[in-house]
């Protein structure tokens, strides 16, 4: 039981109530915070991974500016809490089961993948080849065009998001 | 002793958090009494006199009265989500300031350096990520007390920090540019040598970007509209009361220091002295300044105290006595050097922070929000494609 | 240390909570959290398999998903507000106009 295990079965314990959290929640606030938390976890996994700069990307852009853009919309549209009607008997004699059933095929075929010898060592990897200059190193070698392309994007849902906001009015 | 040196990351990491905590929130308390003081003396009056010599006793007055006020929560408020956001803010911004590093790190117990908590090799990458988490306390709070005033003040200031938190990452990258690393020690030691080296002379419009970026993301004036007095009641803290508006209040006061903090590493060498090592007359400093403190206030004891502040101010004045003999021991010489510099640097930033609060007027919101958009972006991005030029035809 | 078959569960189990996520609510702002939520156990395979096999290029895909992901979530909440404003309502089910 070391610590990076421990660690892990922490922060997954923590994503999967996040998880949990965000379809049983009632309030979209509520479900917004519980994605927020699985996201931190998630960051504190790629961490264990030897991630190091994907971790921080994720806190800086996903938790920290997309997940403010949700609760944004979430408190400019005031969302309320959604009402509860009776599932269809589809759903609820069909559709419970089989999303289970799906959730623990995955487990079950993964589990059974051939990736299981690896094993992870984030504490040592993190100055090793996963380091932010080996990243960057890549990303402006060989991944240049994909990233000025992604600029491009994001231009493009910038104003996208702009002419959409105006007609609105 | 076997246990320290077989556990020594975790022993060392506790002790130092915990003498840590306790230094700041003690510094968190009286920042507000020097604030207090400063601001009053630009105005031309006294401040904070009578509770303690000197006011010193007011942070003490302060604090029991938060903890003592009926604590009221709105009635139709998200219950989770209002006790929550106090303790997100709160929390956030303290545990930036485990990232900073007070002092060199090759002095070190059991292996461990003194004078970081946490010294991590993207150190920067990390404390912008957990400020820019701190937006959510802010957001929260507007929207949970479910009112008026409350949710535009929360919008108001949850959109100031995000648009401002683009030029802040920006203005730094010049700074990472020419030291070519994220980790705080080695921005430090790349500013090594004298006062001319460090990067706030390459870097200068980076750093008043940064500055200007720092003072509204931290919601303090002229940027502090969302939460001013006389235009929101009180902004997004409105519905609070007692222990949770003290969280909010220790919150700011600590994202002030952490900014400060961050602008002494980043632009004027850290815990570098400004003068070359080789004048050895700087190891006294420290010493002979603490001694000249408590001169000044042995003179004031003597002369103008009266009655129980006259014994309150001689404490203080031993207690400055005791900290200048400390620091001339022979011994503690070179380790005092590190903090001295780095607590006077950033107490000269906080200074510059409160008189920019007792001087300027305030910003009005679209003001404020096209400011950071159509200038100050535009500034932080050419200042970073300006420095990366210079360095592409200065590196051929 | 740790396996890497465990990261591959959590971000299987992760996965199937968004597909039951995006399937069963009816809110249109928790079905985008939903498919955020799909997004990130996606990226957390990535970042398994970039260490299991030692490649860098697993870290650059959950860069770009990132980027793009933000971007989608953008133009989506202002077609969402958009919608919301037209249909008085959050409800997916009060957007049925094309129904016969």
């Amino acid at each position: 039981m070391s610590l990076p295990i421990i660690l892990f079965f922490v922060c997954a314990a923590l994503a999967v109530a996040g998880a949990i959290a965000l379809i049983v929640a009632r309030e979209p606030i509520h479900s917004a915070l519980s994605l927020i938390l699985v996201m931190v976890t998630l960051a504190v996994l790629y961490l264990l991974l030897g991630a190091e700069f994907i971790a921080a990307v994720q806190v800086i852009v996903y938790a920290g500016a997309v997940m403010v853009l949700f609760v944004f919309v979430i408190m400019l549209l005031n969302a309320s809490a959604e009402v509860r009607t009776n599932w269809s008997k589809m759903a609820m004699y069909v559709g419970v089961p089989l999303g289970i059933f799906l959730l623990l095929e995955i487990a079950y075929w993964v589990w059974r993948s051939s990736v299981g010898p690896n094993v992870a060592n984030g504490a040592t990897a993190a100055t090793g080849a996963f380091s932010t200059r080996a990243l960057s190193m890549e990303l402006f070698k060989h991944y240049l065009f994909p990233f000025e392309v992604t600029s491009i994007l994001i231009l493009i849902a910038i104003l996208g998001a702009l002419v959409l906001a105006k007609r609105s009015e | 002793m076997d246990f320290i040196s077989e556990h020594a990351v975790l022993v060392v990491s506790l002790i130092k958090i915990a003498v840590l905590l306790f230094v700041v929130m003690t510094a968190l308390a009286y920042l507000t009494w020097f604030e207090r003081k400063v601001v009053a003396r630009i105005q031309s009056r006294w401040g904070p006199y009578y509770v303690g010599a000197h006011g010193l006793l007011q942070p003490l007055a302060d604090g029991l009265k938060f903890l003592f006020k009926e604590d009221v929560t709105p009635p139709a408020s998200d219950r989770l989500v209002y006790t929550l956001a106090p303790f997100l803010a709160l929390s956030l911004a303290l545990t930036t300031l485990a990232l900073i590093p007070f002092g060199p790190p090759d002095i070190q117990v059991f292996g461990q350096p003194v004078f970081v908590v946490a010294d991590s090799s993207i150190g920067l990458l990390f404390l912008f990520a957990i400020t820019s988490m701190g937006v959510y306390g802010v957001a929260l709070a507007g929207w949970s007390s479910n009112s008026k005033y409350p949710l535009l003040g929360g919008l108001r200031s949850s959109a100031q920090m995000v648009s401002y938190e683009v030029s802040l990452t920006l203005s730094v990258v010049g700074v990472l540019l020419l030291a070519g690393s994220f980790s705080f020690n080695g921005i430090i030691e790349h500013q090594g040598g004298n006062i001319l080296h460090w990067h706030v002379w390459p870097q200068i419009v980076g750093f008043l970007c940064y500055i200007t970026a720092a003072i509204a993301e931290t919601n303090r004036v002229p940027f502090d509209l969302p939460e001013a007095e006389t235009e929101l009641v009180a902004g997004f803290h409105t519905e609070y009361s007692s222990f949770k508006f003290a969280m909010f209040f220790m919150a700011e006061y600590a994202n002030m220091i952490t900014v400060s903090c961050l602008a002494t590493i980043l632009f004027f060498g850290g815990w570098l002295s400004p003068f070359p090592d080789s004048w050895t007359w700087q190891l006294f400093l420290p010493g002979v300044g603490l001694i000249a403190l408590g001169l000044y206030c042995l003179y004031d004891t003597v002369k103008e105290m009266r009655g129980i502040a006259q014994l309150q101010f001689a404490v203080v004045t031993l207690l400055c006595f005791a900290g200048g003999a400390i620091c001339l021991i022979p011994r503690v010489m070179p380790i005092a050097q590190g903090p001295f510099w780095f607590v006077t640097k950033v107490g000269l930033f906080i200074f510059f922070y409160v008189w920019i609060r007792g001087t300027l007027p305030r910003f009005r919101y679209d003001q404020l929000m096209s400011f950071g958009w159509k200038l100050l972006l535009p500034v932080s991005l050419a200042n970073l494609v300006g420095t990366a030029l210079v360095i592409l035809l200065v590196k051929r | 240390m740790v396996p890497i078959s465990y990261y591959l569960v959590l971000s299987g189990i992760l996965f199937g909570l968004g597909v039951i996520g995006f399937v069963f609510k009816r809110n249109i702002i928790t079905i985008f959290m939903a498919i955020e939520l799909m997004l990130n156990a996606v990226n957390l395979a990535f970042v398994a398999f970039a260490r299991a096999w030692n490649q860098l290029d697993g870290l650059i895909f959950v860069f770009f998903v990132i980027v793009v992901a933000a971007a989608e979530a953008a133009v989506g909440l202002a077609i969402a507000i958009v919608i919301a404003q037209n249909r008085r309502s959050l409800n997916v089910e009060d957007v049925n106009l094309l129904k016969f």
